[in-house]
């Protein structure tokens, strides 16, 4: 199997670029990391299915085209994009939600885990 | 018993628990504005879900596994439907504990209003959550678990922020983030898995991996585990968990903590029977084990509310069936199958209970809560899945972690008695747990809590049958609605069935272990002759 040595170093620079966004605190950020890094997988993807080029779908006429792409792949890319386009959406939806709520879109602490995590040690959990 | 049920009749049941729930979906759906017509359908559903996967676990177990192509295409290239009896088994677990929650939650709208919840839009998402859930059970390759994983947490997210509460939105925003991320691992495992192998069905998949290079399968497979890991919630990605849980609906709690990380620990038995054969793993799944079990116990004892106390119970007790994986012996894998079982029961009970004290006493919190203990029902209804949890014997909480413990026993390893070490020293801490909310909810006076005065007194709960009250209309809270109690007690009544019958289920674990530990048996039952698919 020949890879693309252009495309996998854009591979690695979205899913870099994605991780360093899905880090941020604000929501927006992170569903851009979310959507760079779900790119960089689905590249990923469509090098796997074979050289550049060829068609995933030989017709009467492409005696040309020694070689075909394969279909599979091409298939699983586009359910993973519906997938993540689809899951987008619902961020911005809870994005805008919580901006409306709240008028801040960062992500907060859970008031609990604050509770729990400042109680002084000598204090009985309840207190 | 009778052998009258031919094993023709396995390929007609296979796709129907994905398509029922998803019929039934589109149905709710069309009926938004009827709830009663709504609530029938659900019911049947998942009724018929409960009978179906119980009639696949029978032909299963008498047959061996079944196998169906969807559109008929040939094996390798199709999509393929695979039901052995831990897949069987699953479903039938999960049926029920769905049909109890569905119950419940019609009980609970009923005598409540259903003002906070848009109902038209809960028992369609609730019934796609159900197909996702068995699809995840049911699929043969790898890319179409993704989609069943995709479908349960597309419905998990919506039921999840439902209402849209401001705290709800801050869980769900947090849930949401870890879930896409994990799918996205779970999609950078697909695309290596095809690159090395070009094919995701996993019975060829794993003929075609075992002549990989071995850094290839090692990184594979770890990236599939980091993946999976996210979502059974096992240490150290499992601290999302109590921050999400506990703030959904209670019936939506309950459901998830029962079957959500399972599936996730589902996929992890499976793809380590498949495609991690060589053991090369299970030493990190056993430290894995070990640290999620104590870790996930520490944190439930610093709680103080009931809900994120059950939650960090929930990641502590992933780490028994993670050390049952492990182990890799046929003894250990069937510890860890009657594990999940007995968990997906004995969780969701508590969950539920959880429910009816917070819809009682008004809050969750054990520094408002007291004299619980009132209600004879309540306690009855908590205390006994909570011994059950925490290994009581006769319960089957005991019966699972002596059948784990014994495994650990007879692997010997140095490694094996640590992790015995940590299970039993996990089983009393879980007991302390328990006491603590026993002692300070149920058994102390209301007025000795710390906030005690901040929750509205509530009378006794007695079991009462009306119809619907608007909520804000409520006149009598103390009583509790006799579905929500109908239903939490049907749940408790088949986890103790699994002391009663422990026999034969143990059989059939020990039968589906001796499946998973030989992995050979579900290669042949997909490809016939894996000779040829090389």
């Amino acid at each position: 199997m020949t890879s693309n040595l252009t495309l996998l170093v854009l591979i690695a620079v979205l899913v870099a670029c994605g991780v360093y966004l899905i880090l941020e605190r604000a929501v927006s950020k992170m569903l851009l990391g979310m959507i760079l890094f779900g790119n960089g997988v689905n590249l990923l993807i469509i090098t796997v299915a074979g050289p550049d080029g060829a068609p995933p779908i030989l017709g009467a006429f492409d005696d040309q085209h020694a070689e075909m792409a394969d279909p599979l792949a091409q298939a699983m890319v586009l359910t993973a994009i519906v997938i993540t386009m689809g899951l987008a959406a619902f961020v911005l939806a809870l994005a805008y939600r919580a901006y409306i709520l709240t008028t801040s879109e960062e992500v907060e602490n859970d008031p609990e885990d604050v509770q729990v995590a400042t109680r002084r040690e000598v204090e009985e959990p309840e207190e | 018993m009778n052998h009258h049920l031919s094993p023709g009749l396995l390929p007609v049941l296979i796709p129907l628990p994905v398509l029922i729930p998803l019929l039934g979906a589109a149905v709710t759906l069309i009926f938004g504005q009827q709830r009663m017509i709504q609530r029938y359908i659900t019911l049947l559903a998942l009724t018929s879900g409960v009978v179906i996967s119980a009639l696949m676990l029978y032909l299963t177990d008498h047959h061996g596994t079944g196998v169906v192509q969807v559109g008929g295409w040939r094996t390798p290239i199709g999509i393929s439907l695979v039901a052995d009896r831990l897949s069987a088994a699953m479903l039938l677990v999960s049926y029920i504990v769905l049909l109890c929650v569905s119950a419940y939650g019609s009980g609970q709208n009923i005598r409540d209003g259903d003002e906070k919840q848009p109902t038209s839009i809960f028992r369609p998402t609730y019934l796609v959550l159900t197909a996702g859930v068995s699809a995840a059970f049911l699929a043969g390759d790898l890319f179409n678990l993704f989609v069943g994983f995709e479908i349960l947490l597309a419905a998990s997210f919506v039921l999840l922020t439902i209402g849209a509460t401001a705290e709800r939105i801050r869980a769900g925003v947090a849930y949401v983030m870890v879930s896409m991320l994990s799918s996205l691992i779970f999609l950078t495992g697909i695309a290596l898995a095809y690159a090395t192998t070009g094919t995701l069905n996993l019975a060829q998949l794993s003929v075609r991996l075992g002549e990989a290079p071995e850094g290839v399968r090692t990184a594979v497979y770890a990236v599939l585990l980091v993946a999976f890991g996210i979502k059974a919630a096992v240490f150290p990605l499992s601290n999302w968990l109590p921050d999400s849980y506990p703030t959904a609906p209670a019936p939506v709690t309950a459901v998830f903590a029962g079957l959500l990380t399972k599936v996730g620990v589902y996929a992890i038995i499976r793809t380590h029977s498949l495609l991690a054969p060589d053991g090369r793993f299970d030493t990190v799944l056993l430290v894995c084990g070990l640290l999620t079990m104590l870790i996930g116990i520490f944190g439930a004892i610093a709680q103080s509310d009931i809900r994120r106390l059950l939650s960090f119970t929930l990641v502590s007790h992933i780490g028994f069936m993670v050390f049952g994986i492990g182990l890799a012996t046929v003894a250990g894998l069937a510890g860890a199958v009657f594990y999940v079982a007995h968990h997906i029961l004995v969780q969701t009970t508590l969950f539920l209970v959880v429910g009816i004290i917070e819809r009682q006493a008004g809050s969750t919190s054990m520094r408002r809560l007291g004299g619980l203990a009132a209600s004879p029902v309540i306690a009855f209804l908590f205390l006994i899945p909570a011994l059950n949890l925490a290994g009581i014997p006769p319960f089957s909480g005991f019966i699972g972690k002596v059948a784990l413990l014994q495994a650990g026993a007879m692997d010997g390893s140095a490694l094996a008695w640590v992790l015995v070490g940590g299970a039993v020293l996990t089983s009393l801490l879980t007991l302390y747990v328990v006491a603590i909310v026993w002692a300070k909810a149920f058994w102390r006076d209301r007025s000795d809590a710390p906030e005690g005065h901040l929750a509205a007194a509530k009378p006794p709960a007695l079991i009462e049958e009306t119809d619907d009250v608007l909520y804000d209309e409520r006149s009598d809270p103390g009583r509790i609605p006799v579905l929500m109690v109908g239903a939490t007690t049907v749940l408790g009544v088949v986890g103790l069935a699994l002391t009663v019958f422990a026999g034969p289920i143990l059989g059939i674990a020990d039968r589906a272990a001796a499946d998973l530990h030989d992995s050979t048996v579900y290669i042949v039952a997909v490809l016939g002759d894996p000779g040829d698919f090389r």
